[in-house]
């Protein structure tokens, strides 16, 4: 059983590397920006969430730019450590939060499967199953053996979307859906990204497009300033957002 | 698709109330060690990519490491008014090994920094980095090991069975620097200007520590030489090479200094390791 549980959750994003005196004059006073206990500049990134979501829940995160969303989703897959409130994940996680970090440019196609492997803690031989599966997939054809520096944009979408959708989780988290490439592509990634959402216990996406929140998920999470302002069923929250604009 | 179903469900918990910093450093570590396959690849890509197009890749640093050998042996033996063929043998291991502490320390700098996506993408082992950048020099230090032996050839200085003893001096080397690539990359992803300070006081400590001279020029100061950090370290490979052993001083310096480092790390590591992925 699946569940991700947040009682509490607080997260503050320190700003380190920038001019924090200058920015201190410009921007204190504003509600997110405040002092934490050791005299950093802190934006609140989220603020005493609390929810929880079980196995078979779709969940898709709404709000503007800079509610949170992807800083709830990289929390989610342990990136960053709350600093106030407890999160529990239970559930092999998989984070597809920005597909490309990782790969490596002077690789070929079959190298760079390989290290994604070995950064997920694969095996050899499981590696090589990956490989194989990658493969016929992206469809790439001899080009999966030549380092993808070369590779048409819609090339390395494809690779690097099959290679994203080619583990598993039971936990799934996305940030917006990357899809692009050609249209033949498209339809066999939508077919793909069914059976991976299908797969999944629990999805959680975060996305701006209502039309993707309606037909994926079943509960959706209204992030505003880095708290909940609205959780429910779809269409209840999204019926508020769009009267609110 | 593959399924990556583990056999019991990993659970992934954090409370702020109680963020049982150890108990995560030492899983981190031990995490992180047994991942040492990903690191090592990682640390072959970096090299393969650093030296993409070049014909002679990092054999380029043992020419460069040849022609400073040749130049400043000639030199300084003349300076120092040593014999050829003692005064090169003590130079090329210590400029050998001079060069990979001191690549080691500089890249240590960036070890976090420089892996900054993949820290924000998914939570891998903060060990991983350190160990790919300790495993990344090594590597190349390795490169210019042939020179040593080919000084020893032609000066005909064969040491004797104590050579073995510079065995455990380079893992003294490696265990440091996997400690410095930990604890070097945390702070320099924290405070930026620390880079460029290490850069400074490696490029002092060259002339401090008896590389292109010999301690024994030093006269009555020679012992005060093992609180020189940088010496200890370079007198655990340099003496079994050159002088049949080290002294048991520079040994039990390099020894503490090793333990000081590892636990300047472990504690630092320990206290902000939930913080890293914040810095980068």
């Amino acid at each position: 059983m699946a569940v991700i549980e947040a009682r509490g959750l607080s997260l503050d994003f320190p700003y380190y590397h920038i001019g924090a005196r200058s920015l201190k004059k410009r921007l204190m006073g504003r509600s997110r920006l405040h002092k934490d206990p050791s005299n950093r500049i802190v934006v609140t990134a989220l603020r005493d969430l609390n929810f929880r979501i079980g196995t078979g829940e779709r969940v898709a995160l709404v709000g503007p730019n800079g509610a949170g969303k992807t800083t709830l989703l990289r929390t989610f897959a342990g990136v960053y450590e709350p600093v106030a409130g407890s999160l529990t994940v239970t559930g092999q996680i998989g984070a597809l939060i920005d597909v490309a970090a990782g790969m490596d440019l002077d690789s070929t196609g079959r190298e760079n499967v390989r290290l994604r492997g070995l950064y997920r803690g694969l095996t050899d031989a499981e590696c090589d199953l990956l490989a194989e599966e990658v493969a016929e997939f992206a469809a790439l054809g001899d080009f999966f053996d030549v380092p993808i520096r070369t590779f048409s944009a819609g090339m390395s979408v494809r690779l690097a979307f099959a290679m994203a959708t080619a583990l598993q989780p039971q936990v799934l988290l996305m940030d917006e859906w990357f899809l692009a490439g050609d249209a033949a592509f498209m339809a066999r990634a939508e077919e793909r990204l069914a059976r991976l959402v299908g797969g999944a216990d629990i999805m959680v996406v975060a996305t701006h497009d209502y039309d993707v929140v309606r037909r994926w998920c079943n509960r959706a999470i209204r992030l505003e300033g880095g708290t909940v302002v609205a959780d429910g069923p779809v269409e209840a929250v999204l019926a508020d957002l769009e009267a609110t604009g | 698709m593959l399924d990556q179903t583990a056999a019991t469900m990993p659970a992934y918990h954090v409370d702020s109330a109680d963020p049982q910093r150890l108990r995560k450093a030492i899983e981190d570590v031990r995490l992180g060690t047994s991942r040492w396959r990903l690191a090592l690849t990682l640390a072959w890509l970096d090299i393969r990519n650093r030296y993409r197009g070049s014909v002679l890749g990092p054999f380029w640093l043992t020419l460069s490491t040849g022609v400073m050998l040749a130049g400043l042996g000639l030199l300084y033996a003349r300076l120092f008014d040593l014999p050829l063929r003692e005064y090169l043998p003590h130079l090329a291991v210590s400029l050998v090994i001079w060069n990979a502490i001191s690549q080691m320390v500089n890249d240590a700098t960036t070890s976090l920094t420089s892996s900054e996506a993949i820290i924000r993408q998914l939570p891998l082992p903060y060990t991983v980095h350190a160990l790919r950048c300790a495993m990344r020099n090594g590597i190349i230090a390795a490169h210019n090991l042939p020179l040593i032996l080919l000084v020893f050839l032609l000066c005909g200085h064969l040491p004797g069975p104590e050579a073995l003893l510079a065995i455990p001096g380079f893992i003294l080397i490696a265990i440091n620097a996997v400690a410095a690539a930990l604890f070097l990359g945390m702070l320099c992803a924290r405070f930026r200007d620390i880079a460029p300070i290490v850069g400074s006081i490696m490029q002092l400590a060259f002339f401090l520590t008896p590389i292109l001279w010999k301690p024994k020029l030093l006269g009555g100061w020679e012992v005060w030489m093992p609180l020189n950090p940088f010496y200890a370290l370079l007198e655990t490979v340099r003496g079994p090479l050159v002088e049949g052993g080290g002294p048991p001083l520079a040994w039990l310096a390099a020894i503490l200094y090793t333990l000081a480092t590892v636990a300047m790390a472990a504690a630092f590591f320990v206290r902000f390791r939930s913080r890293v992925a914040f810095w980068v």
